[in-house]
Order: structure tokens, then sequence, then C-alpha cells
């Protein structure tokens, strides 16, 4: 034993070999069967992927560094699934490359943020939170309004997401700068292809209150209003085991 | 599958463990490295103004 | 520069236009973009290097006699590219806790705001400070204790101005909104990949000068150091495995998603914090501690018993920091535990380097400079124990989510790796400039009581408002009702935001001392230098040693 390891550590590239073996063992094991895990991720047929103009509206979540002070992950304990909904179960961040469970609130979590508060309220807050929170010490984020949204480029971002495993079809691909536009303008001509591609349940709206001009402050909004809204298997599951 | 790989890193995951700290306790107070231990952690001290040619 | 020979000069300058032509191909391929602009920054610190390449071209190659000396040039830039970065991070890190007091201090201007700013500074810290830091001690240690030199002049400015660029180009690209947002992984995958081919080298660096040793054993301080750069490459490789959306777009989509993503970042970021932040600095602490303190460590088997603990341990407990979410439960137990069997190791790391200082206590008193050692080895002794604390789950569904885990990740890092740099670079200053100690060990005794008041403010106003605000928010009322909103804990937090600030700044006021007097040292050697009239052939000359494109 101890002159295996005199020789191990005499030669400096064994010794490496050495220790790239002792230190993976831990991150193999752990992370390793989560790969095959069938249970890992639940079932959730009508989970549905993000529309363009949704992906657009996470990267600008991304882009702005939201993630540092919102999580997206409620935890299975009785204060939080009371305060903010139904834990949250990892089928629901299974399209999220990555995923933005985040590690602090100084804002509250946001995993079920969808459609609890109007457009209106979200553009108000977003593009100053002490218009409508007076106590908040959110940034104003009012450069979102100002900011016409690049929408050419989209098709890229989302056969990139396919290259990963999320499910766009080619048809998604083709159309996603027409669908980012289709889905902020519900009176005009390019909004039905959005709810054949994505289903009827898609929120199809002027999300900054003007149709005309597609804006950053339209895409996060999107983003933000269907967050929790891609699958009801959190609704539908059994989550009376809750820890204190 | 799945269970079999949870299975081993369960149980071997322990043995592994055991086995490496017994290794490493007594490689570290195995008496005959005494010396080289004592003189490496004595050796930092000494004047090293230059590289051993 | 004037000690590179012909042929490392001329392959420097063709890794410069190199670089410099990839800078141009980015800039035109993301014209109008951000990328465009990480592109020009680029091509503008690569023409840069090559011109001060070039100046010196002329310069009479260096002789055989060279050979006879240790290489601590770049160790020298490295120090001040420490200290450089360190007062940076810290004032975005000062501001950042600013922001969250007074939130209109963003001016509406979008690279001002909380959320592109720190990263800024979380990345500012750990790479810029402390991997400027682990860089410049690691190629001293490396050859002290090999007793060789470093094997060639070249690679080491590649791997120190690379990595430089790295951080350059992370940093300025937060500000431009260009962000993986993985935690502490920040930067897109052309930087990720620039920094895989500048930690080759400075792995190879390594495997060459042990390659070249003449000292048998391999000291246990290149242990600590070989284990961070051969981690750190296994965690920045997988975590950030990307497709980008082009390759003239700064845009990637992570390969992992959801809850494997989640296990795969916190596999990261957890083992970031052991083999960066603990590994690497304990390598610091087990060379340079008995080296001031002049005593051997006390125990060598101990400092090999908790490396391999070290080694072994902590890949298995990043999963701690999904307690309660959708991570299959067994993972978060597996974590839990070897959290928890992870004190014993840390603590025998702490143990040591107290025990060595057992009966030289009246040096620490006397000596800031070890004393900053010395409060670095309790600071880590403590922020270990803070940490397997936090792993157990009852613990863990309280600080989670709130400023406690704050409170813990600034213990460490002011406390342990900023407190154990310091004392090193305080230290290594005079040796490596020639002078028989620091500029002025009164302003060394100032940097140490503001850093150590800054670190107590800090931590103390994190652990009340964390533990608050995480009662609060479970707090039920008689009607068996959440008795608090958000919004009330929002405010509460309000005046430990306030003090958080104070604390900061005054460990920033601290840096900015210890980069005065490591400055003024330098100096003051090239004074003395000057008066001898630039006889002295082995004196590791360079270029006077401020310049960060060096």
């Amino acid at each position: 034993m101890a002159d295996l390891h005199r020789k191990l550590e005499r030669s400096a590239i064994r010794f490496m070999l050495a220790i790239i073996a002792v230190a993976s063992i831990g991150g193999l094991v752990e992370i390793a069967p989560l790969f095959t895990i069938g249970s890992t991720v639940e079932a959730a047929p009508d989970m549905r992927v993000y529309t363009p103009l949704e992906v657009a509206g996470r990267n600008i979540y991304m882009r702005e560094g939201c993630y540092a002070c919102h999580s997206q992950m409620i935890r299975s304990l009785r204060d939080e699934v009371e305060r903010y909904g139904p834990y949250s179960l990892a089928v629901e961040s299974k399209y999220d490359h990555p995923m933005l469970w985040g590690s602090k609130r100084t804002g509250p979590d946001l995993a079920r943020i969808g459609e609890k508060y109007s457009d209106a309220w979200q553009v108000a807050h977003l593009n100053n939170p002490r218009d409508v929170v007076p106590q908040s010490i959110m940034p104003a984020y009012r450069w979102l309004l100002r900011t016409p949204l690049r929408t050419d480029d989209l098709g890229r971002h989302l056969a990139a997401l396919r290259t990963v495993g999320v499910p766009y079809t080619d048809e998604m691909v083709a159309n996603a700068p027409i669908d980012a536009y289709g889905q902020s303008a519900p009176d005009g001509d390019k909004a039905r292809g959005v709810t054949e591609r994505y289903g009827k349940a898609t929120h199809v709206r002027a999300f900054d209150g003007n149709p005309g001009e597609l804006t950053e402050m339209d895409a996060l909004v999107a983003y933000l209003q269907i967050l929790g809204g891609l699958t009801d298997a959190a609704r539908k599951t059994d989550q009376t085991a809750l820890g204190e | 599958m799945h269970d079999a790989v949870v299975a081993i890193s369960k149980s071997w995951g322990l043995f592994y463990l055991l086995a490496l700290s017994a290794g490493v306790v007594i490689y570290a107070y195995w008496p005959s490295n005494r010396a080289g231990f004592d003189r490496a952690k004595s050796s930092i001290l000494d004047k090293d103004d230059k590289p051993w040619m | 520069m004037t000690k590179l020979t012909v042929t490392e000069r001329q392959i420097g300058l063709i890794i410069c236009l190199v670089v410099a032509a990839i800078g141009l191909a980015m800039a035109a391929a993301g014209r109008g973009e951000p990328f465009g602009v990480q592109g020009f920054t680029v091509l503008l610190l690569a023409l840069a290097l090559s011109g001060f390449i070039i100046a010196r071209w002329d310069a009479p190659p260096p002789d055989r006699s060279l050979l006879e000396h240790y290489y601590d040039d770049p160790t020298k830039v490295g120090i001040v590219l420490t200290m450089f970065w360190a007062v940076i991070a810290m004032f975005v890190g000062v501001w950042v806790a600013a922001l969250l007091a007074w939130p209109e201090l963003t001016f509406d201007a979008a690279w001002a705001s909380f959320g592109r700013l720190r990263p800024v500074h979380t990345s500012g810290v750990i790479f810029g400070f402390g991997g400027n830091a682990l860089i410049a001690t690691s190629f001293h240690v490396l050859q002290r204790t090999s007793r060789a030199r470093l094997p060639d002049q070249l690679s080491p400015w590649f791997v120190l101005i690379g990595y430089n660029l790295f951080c350059i180009v992370a940093a300025s690209g937060y500000l431009l909104g260009i962000t993986q947002s993985k935690e502490y992984a920040e930067p897109e995958w052309y930087a990720d990949l620039w920094l895989v081919i500048v930690w080759i080298v400075y792995f190879l660096i390594f495997v060459r000068t042990l390659a070249r040793r003449k000292e048998p054993h391999i000291y246990v301080a290149n242990w600590y150091y070989m284990a961070f750069i051969l981690v750190v490459a296994i965690l920045h490789i997988v975590n950030n495995l990307a497709v980008p959306i082009s390759f003239g777009s700064a845009k990637s989509y992570s390969a992992f998603s959801g809850v494997q993503d989640a296990m795969t970042q916190w596999w990261y970021g957890h083992n970031a914090v052991a083999f960066f932040l603990t590994s690497g600095f304990l390598g610091m602490m087990y060379y340079y501690l008995p080296k001031r303190a002049g005593r051997p460590i006390f125990s060598y088997p101990l400092s090999l018993i908790s490396f391999w603990g070290i080694t072994f341990m902590y890949m298995w407990a990043g999963s701690h920091h999904l307690h309660y979410t959708a991570l299959p439960q067994w993972v978060q137990t597996l974590g839990m535990t070897f959290s928890l069997v992870l004190l014993v190791p840390s603590w025998a790391s702490a143990g040591n380097a107290l025990a060595t200082l057992n009966g030289a206590w009246h040096k620490v008193r006397d000596d800031a400079t070890l004393r900053f050692m010395m409060v670095a080895a309790v600071f880590y002794g403590l922020s270990t124990f803070e940490g397997s604390f936090m792993a157990i789950r009852a613990v863990n569904s309280v600080s989670h989510y709130t400023d406690w885990t704050i409170g813990h990740v600034h213990g460490g890092a002011l406390g342990w790796v900023a407190m154990i740099t310091f004392g090193s670079i305080y230290a290594l200053v005079p040796w490596m400039w020639k002078r028989p100690a620091i500029y002025s060990p009164k302003l060394v005794e100032v940097h140490f009581w503001l850093a150590l008041s800054g670190t107590i403010v800090y931590v103390f106003s994190m652990w009340n408002s964390g533990i608050i605000q995480g009662l609060m928010w479970r707090t039920y009322n008689e009607n068996g009702t959440l008795a608090y909103s958000f919004l009330d804990t929002v405010e509460a937090m309000h005046p430990y935001y306030i003090a958080r600030t104070f604390g900061g700044l005054l460990f920033l006021l601290g840096a900015i001392v210890g980069t005065y007097n490591v400055l003024m040292t330098i100096r003051q050697a090239r004074l003395e230098r000057g008066v001898e009239a630039g006889g002295e052939v082995d004196l590791p000359l360079g270029r006077p040693a401020a310049l960060p494109g060096e």
C-alpha cells in the first residue's frame, strides 16, 4: 500500500490520474443515474414548448440577471405551497435550457407567476416597480419598452434548442419570426399560425399594450405570463406530503 | 437499468469510501514513510533562492 | 520580456496575431451586436500586446545564466493583477450591495442594473482576484518546492495573460448582457473554449516542471494546486457543454435542461467552491503559513489525509443546494450525508494550520501578515462548519433562498479566501522584489483590522437578515394563515442591507490600502535599483510590473 502510493506520487502523471479518478466518482454516482431515470421527470402529455416570443423573453430574463433575485422552484414545504402554489415538478422545467431554478429570493418565487397579474400590471411594474409597489427594491427596466425586439434570428434559436432536445418542428423553426410577431398582434393575420402550432391555450395578446410594435417588453411579459402554465401536471399531482 | 445504477451507487459507494479512507490513513501513518514526510515538511523552510542544478 | 528568447518572442507574437485575427472575425460577425464589442475587445488587447512585443523585439536575448534562477516575472505581474482585480471586484460588490438598499442607483442604464453588475462582482472576485492569486502563487510555490525553474518563459505568460483576457471578456460581456445565466459559470461558449486552452497550458506547466523537479517528494501544497487545476477543468468542461445558435453569435443553449441541469450546475457550483476556493487556497496556506511562521507544518500525515478527504468527498456534496426541490430525494440525502462527513477533513486542515502556529503566538501578535493567515484558518474552520450545518435538510429549509447563504459565502470569501491571499501576498512581495520588508508594516496592520471588522459586520448583518427572513416566510398567525407578505420581509431587510454595504466598504478600503502598500514596495525596489545603476543581471527585471498587458 505504502509503496504503491509512493510510486503514485513520485510520478506526477499517475498522481494526477488518481486525483481525477477519486474526484470523479461522486459526480458520476450522483449525476449519471439522473439521466437514466424514468421517474426523475414525470410524464406530462399536455406539456407544450415555449413559443418563439417566450424564448426571446426568457433570454431577456437571463440577460438582465433576473435569476439572481428570483427563484423558479417552489420547494415541497407547507409555507411555500401556500404562498406560491403547488410545489414544482421536474417535468415543468424539462424544456428549460438551462434551468432557472435560482438560489436566492431577494424577490418572490416566480415559478407560478403566470397570469397572476394582468399584462398592464407587469408592464408598469417592470417599467418602474415603485410605481405599483412603493416598497419594492427591484431595479426599473425602462429600456425594455423602448427597445425593439430582435426576431430575425429566432429560427436559429429554436433550431439550437431542437439540437439539445426540445421537440420543435421544422414548421415552428421556419415560422419563428412570424410567430413572435403574431403572438403579440391578436387582430393581425399572423396570430392564427401561433395557436395552430403551439395550441389554443397560447396567450395571443398585445402584451405591452401596443400591438403595432414588437418590443423587448412584449417578449418578457409573454414569458412571465406562461411561467407555471406549460403543463397542468403540478395541479393534478397529490401534494399532501409536505415538509414543515 | 436505473435501479441497478442507483443500487451500485448506494452500496459500493460506501465500501469505496471506507477502503479509500483506510488506505489513506495507513499510508499517512506508515512508519517507514515518516522520515520522508519529516524531511518534506522542513525542506520548504530551507534557503530557496536558486533552483538546484 | 527581455528575458524571452528570440524563438519565444516569435511564437508569442504569432499567438497574439492569431488571437487578434479571432477578435477581428468576432467583431465582423457580430457587427452592431454585443458579440461584436467582445470581438473588438479581444482585437484591441491582442494588438496592444503585439505592439508591446514588437517594441522590445531587438532587446538583446538572454544568456544561459538565466537558467540558474527561478522565473518570477509572471508571478510579479500576477500579484499586481490580483490586487487590481480585488479593488475592481470589491468596488462593484459595494455598489451592488448599495443597489439593494437604494434601488434607484441604476440611473436608467441597463449595464448598471443589479442583475448585470452582480456577476461582474462574483466573477471578478472569484476568477479575477482569486484566480490571479492562485496562478501567481502557484508558479512561485511550484518552482520553490520542486527546486526547478519553470520549463519555459512563454507559457506562464500565455496562462496569465490568456486567463486575464478570459476575465475581461467575461466581465465586459455581463455588462453588455451576455451570459449563460449559470451561476459562477456565466461566460458564453467562446470564452469557455478559450479558458480550456489556457487551462491545458497551465496544466502542462505543472506537469513539465514536476517532471524536472530535483526534490524527490512532491510537497503537499502542489497536491492541492494540482487538484485545483485538474478538477476545475473537469467541472468547467462538463457544466459548460452548450450549443451556440451560430458561430457568429454569442448566444448558446445549455446541453442540459431542468433537473439534470440543476444537478450538473450545483455539482459544478459547489465544487468550484471546493476546488477553486478551497483546494487552491489550501495549497497557498500549506506553503506560505509555515514559511512565514518559520515552522514546519504541524502534521504532514494529517495534511495528506485531509487532501484525499476533500478531493473525494466534496464531489458528492453539491446536491445540498437542492433540498426539497424536484431532485430525487436519495440524491439530496447523499449530498447531506457527505456534507456532514466533509467537516472531518476540513477541520483537519484548519486545525493543522492553527497547531503549526502553536508556540509562535508571539509572532502572530506582532506580525499582521501572519495574523492574516491565522484568521483565515479560523474562518476556514467556521465556514466549513457552517456549511455542513446548512446542508442539513431542516436547517436548509430555513436558510435556503435567504441572505444566510450570502453571509455564509462571504464568511468564506472574505474571511478565508481573501485573508489567506492578502497574507500570502504580504509575505511574497518582499521576497519577489528583494526587499527586507513590505513598504509599511503599519499599513498591513490597518488593512488587517479593516478586513476583519468589515468581514464581521458583513457576516453578522447577513446572518440576521437571512434568519429573520427565513423565519418570517414560515410564520403563521392564530388563524393558520401566513403572517407576513413577501413585501413585509423585504422591508425588514432594509437596515441589514445598509449595514452589509458598510461592512463591504470597510473591506474594500482595506484592499485599497493593501494595493497602495504593494505598489509602494515595488516603487521602492525600483528606486533602489535605479540608484545601483542597473548593474544586477539576476534581478528579475522585466518591465515595471504594473502593466496588466505584459
